[in-house]
């Protein structure tokens, strides 16, 4: 079991409906979030690209925040998701500067807080809030290691990047292009 | 210590065009934080609403946590609307529930002895019968038709039964003459039959769609967006003009980066080289079109070379994407739009699309236009309407021949002093709308007001509009209220129900409730002979072979469809039109006078210094009903002005520097706004989300982040067909100084003179 998810930057609008379900699926409280939106411009007028891309924790391989976590309040789950433990962690913040995503935050009641892959939803088999509700459908989550899943068949038959690859963190979030 | 926000601002410094788009840090309300564990939605109590927070309203499921509490809201997966999925805003439907500025008892206007207006909160009982003493004053001073409604929200149905019952129809939403009114009336001409809501588009099928000003996916019409991403993915052919790289531009295959206000050169220019390079759809035409030849010689010398000199759009580009079109016919859609009033020659720039859409044999075709099919919605047995001694036609049609509803700025001109002729409007109920950010020329507007024996506000929100109310009528929000049943036309018939999840918070009541009581109070009671709205509602689904217990599970309900989607190959077909034919030339319009052909007009372009203003939407926010909305600010809070760098180094301006704007006619922004440097903008003009810019203080979230462009329309364009109001043509320059501070007031004077 190798969870990851596809993001179709094709197909994303940037309508940020993945930010708001995961925030009211999570109880994210507001001015925080666990996934958010990058629009990325090129060239000049009239000669341009566009990219948009939803973007999350990677729930890396080689994970930096779990490294640099005095009191193990980050590790690792089944299916390579990585969490962190509130009662555990003391807020020291090392995590927030190890990650090359900027993908954790401190959560207002004093722990690090950071995208789960909603395993409390995946757990009873149903996929991540985000991936739910996207209407552009460009989210896709699945088992890396099961070659009929939807996540390795994208993967198989669509050009695609990861994010910051010089970090070496093999990150699980890819974005197909 | 790096901090989130810091990282942001250095990512943006390294890679030059990212923008980030990240909650502000602002606000973080108790009730998100309530529940630790996430809410388990097999186990949950849900109940069946359909969204309020646009117009698509979409059908889904509003789940309570384990404390009985509004959680979070989720698509109805029967709904072909949203199919399961809710955008941005009807995710963030919860915060509107959830908002603590809501208007939270009836109030009344007040005027003290030193001549201060205040509000102060009065009984329902009191404010429904003021709202009914006045409508009896103004029945017998003036005739019930002197009262008009003016409403948006879903609500307004049952106010319009109140309305037609006392004995008026001078009715108007300022969607149509505000917004989809010329395409409506376009499409009439055309076809005999207008577009309506959600569009009947089978962009699910189609090979090209083409995108005139049209902000896919940025306007987040739901189910219009899913089957855009889905055509995205089958490598269909997206055709886009519009002056902004918007972000469907960054997905088409052509991107027509257009002059504004030259559309209609571009249209005819595409008919031109359909008709003389014989690519239009000759069997479709001869079958079903009038007047082809007349078109032929009215487009003769609309050839690409002369388009180029109006839309700055190279003549290769116009022709390829002809082609492109041609090759995809007849699975080919040239989207009418939503938004159409743009230059004031609106119907005529809509009647250009949808003869292009005749040329390529689409309408009625797979991959182009589907026939929708409605259900109708049967009326409570009540006694027959009075009929008014006139109506809105009266005031609206010897002027606007094409109208096709009532015409909001029509009925408010109703109202100004100066009306000396005999159809005065005396009295307005607005329900669920912010006519000050709605209808441009927001003075004309306030001096109607000033005119009015009574002005009754019913909303959810404090809003501009609320604060001119003599009674103020706070409405609970959707998700604590049953409402009329939803039925739209759509490729399979369905209805939706919505029903509350939760009590109403405060005084707040239902708007059905009050066109109730109002009725009974003038002794109307007799149409609205039910005890209550559950029951009006059962009645209605059992005529429809379903109940309203059927559809508290269920949410939504599909019924089978009568009519073809299509139009089969040399099917004989009647459009409700004078010759039955799909008229490229329009017999009617000639009749009532107008150009039976599109011709294409040379608008205003702006002074030296001055810029286009375009305005636009976000996916995240409706008009300026959600600005307050914790969750959904909480993704957009401001809306930033866009100027392309060429611009910006003119006037030496930074990004984020905040500035304020001055129109062509010498009106000035109340609030600043901040400056987005984007390529993705012309030289000559500059883009800002609608909506926000709002003057109300009781808006905690919402009040003065960003500015309002509504603010800064005030040359209206009225269509000579249908009466919209065309807003684009204003033109506004910077002020990079506060111009509000008195010693800037009396620089400006000194520069002016």
């Amino acid at each position: 079991m190798r969870y990851a998810m596809t993001m179709d930057t094709r197909k994303c609008v940037g309508c940020s409906d993945c930010v708001v379900a995961c925030q009211t699926e999570n109880n994210v409280p507001l001015g925080y979030c666990r996934d958010w939106i990058v629009e990325h411009t090129a060239g000049t007028y009239p000669h341009l690209d566009m990219e948009l891309r939803s973007e999350r924790c990677n729930q890396c391989d080689n994970t930096p925040c779990v490294r640099t976590c005095p009191t193990g309040a980050s590790h690792v789950i089944e299916g390579g998701i990585v969490k962190v433990t509130p009662e555990e962690c003391i807020g020291c913040g090392a995590c927030i500067q190890a990650c090359p995503y900027d993908a954790r935050y401190f959560h207002p009641d004093g722990y690090v807080d950071k995208c789960t892959f909603c395993d409390h939803r995946v757990k009873k088999g149903q996929t991540t809030a985000c991936v739910a509700v996207c209407p552009t459908k460009c989210l896709t989550f699945g088992d890396l290691d099961d070659p009929n899943s939807d996540v390795s068949k994208l993967l198989r038959d669509r050009k695609w990047k990861v994010l910051a690859p010089e970090a070496g963190t093999k990150p699980h979030v890819f974005f197909l292009t | 210590m790096k901090t989130r926000r810091e990282f942001i601002k250095i990512s943006a410094v390294a890679a030059g065009g990212i923008a980030v788009l990240k909650p502000a840090l602002s606000w973080s309300p108790d009730f998100l934080k309530k529940d630790i564990e996430p809410l388990d939605e097999s186990k949950a109590k849900r109940y069946p609403t359909f969204c309020e927070v646009c117009f698509w309203k979409c059908a889904g499921f509003t789940y309570l946590n384990k404390d009985g509490e509004i959680q979070k809201i989720i698509g109805n997966d029967k709904d072909p609307h949203c199919n399961g999925r809710f955008c941005p805003r009807g995710t963030g439907g919860v915060g509107m529930y959830y908002d603590n500025d809501r208007l939270k008892f009836p109030q009344k206007r007040v005027v003290d002895g030193d001549g201060t207006h205040k509000f102060v909160q009065i009984s329902w009982e009191e404010a429904l019968d003021t709202i009914a003493d006045n409508m009896k004053d103004i029945a017998d001073k003036y005739g019930p038709e002197s009262m008009a409604l003016l409403y948006h929200a879903s609500s307004g149905s049952y106010f319009k039964h109140l309305m037609q019952a006392y004995g008026s129809k001078n009715i108007a939403k300022p969607s149509y003459a505000q917004c989809l009114g010329p395409r409506e009336a376009g499409f009439v001409a055309t076809y005999g039959m207008g577009v309506s809501s959600p569009e009947p588009t089978d962009i699910k099928n189609t090979e090209c769609l083409v995108l005139i000003g049209n902000h896919v996916g940025e306007n987040m019409h739901n189910g219009y967006v899913q089957e855009v991403a889905d055509a995205i993915e089958r490598n269909a052919s997206i055709i886009t003009v519009d002056p902004r790289f918007s972000t469907i531009a960054s997905k088409s295959k052509f991107w027509l980066p257009i002059k504004p206000a030259t559309d209609l050169a571009l249209l005819l220019s595409w008919i031109h080289v359909l008709i003389y390079e014989e690519l239009y759809d000759k069997k479709y035409v001869e079958q079903y079109a009038f007047g082809f030849d007349e078109l032929k010689a009215h487009v003769k010398n609309f050839t690409p070379e002369w388009a180029y000199t109006k839309t700055d759009i190279d003549p290769k580009d116009i022709r390829d994407s002809a082609y492109e079109m041609a090759k995809a016919s007849p699975a080919v859609i040239v989207h009418p739009g939503r938004h159409t009033t743009w230059y004031g020659d609106d119907t005529q720039r809509t009647r250009a699309i949808a003869i292009l859409n005749a040329l390529l044999g689409s309408f009625g075709k797979k991959g182009g236009w589907y026939f929708a099919e409605k259900k109708s919605v049967p009326h409570f047995p009540s006694p027959e309407y009075p009929h008014p001694k006139w109506t809105w036609k009266d005031i609206t049609k010897k002027t606007y021949k094409g109208a096709g509803t009532g015409i909001s700025n029509d009925l408010i001109k109703a109202s100004l002093p100066e009306n000396k002729n005999e159809h005065k409007v005396k009295g307005w109920i607005v329900v669920g709308t912010n006519l000050m950010t709605t209808i441009p020329d927001v003075e004309t507007t306030k001096r109607a007001i000033e005119n009015l024996d009574f002005i009754a506000v019913v909303d959810t929100m404090p809003m501009e509009i609320t604060g001119y109310a003599d009674i103020l009528l706070p409405e609970c929000t959707y998700l604590e209220r049953y409402d009329d049943i939803r039925s739209s036309q759509h490729r399979i018939p369905n209805i939706a129900l919505r029903m509350p999840a939760a009590n109403p918070r405060w005084e707040s009541k239902p708007g059905w409730w009050m066109a109730k009581e109002i009725a009974n109070r003038l002794g109307l009671g007799d149409y609205f002979a039910y005890d209550s709205v559950e029951e009006e509602l059962d009645w209605k689904f059992k005529q429809m072979g379903t109940s309203l217990e059927e559809m508290q599970k269920i949410g939504v309900k599909q019924f089978d469809k009568e009519t073809d989607l299509y139009l089969a190959d040399g099917e004989e077909h009647y459009f409700n039109t004078d010759t039955g034919k799909i008229e490229l030339y329009s017999l009617d319009l000639e009749a009532k006078g107008y150009d039976p052909m599109p011709k294409f007009i040379e608008h205003k372009q702006p002074d030296s210094g001055f810029y286009r203003l375009i305005y636009g939407r976000a996916p995240m926010h409706t008009f300026g009903r959600t600005i307050n909305n914790p969750n959904l600010t909480d993704l957009m809070d401001e809306n930033k002005i866009w100027v392309n760098p060429k611009v910006a180094k003119i006037w030496g301006v930074e990004a984020e520097q905040e500035i304020w704007l001055k129109n062509q006619d010498g009106k000035i922004s109340t609030f600043p706004i901040k400056v987005r440097i984007t390529e993705r903008i012309r030289h000559d003009s500059v883009y800002m989300i609608h909506g926000f810019g709002n003057t109300e203080k009781g808006l905690s979230r919402g009040y003065g982040r960003g500015a309002s462009d509504s603010e800064m329309i005030t040359n209206v364009k009225i269509d000579p067909i249908m009466g919209g109001t065309g807003m684009r043509e204003n033109f506004v320059t910077f002020l990079l100084e506060n111009p509000h501070l008195e010693e800037n007031k009396i620089e400006n004077k000194e520069a002016e003179s």
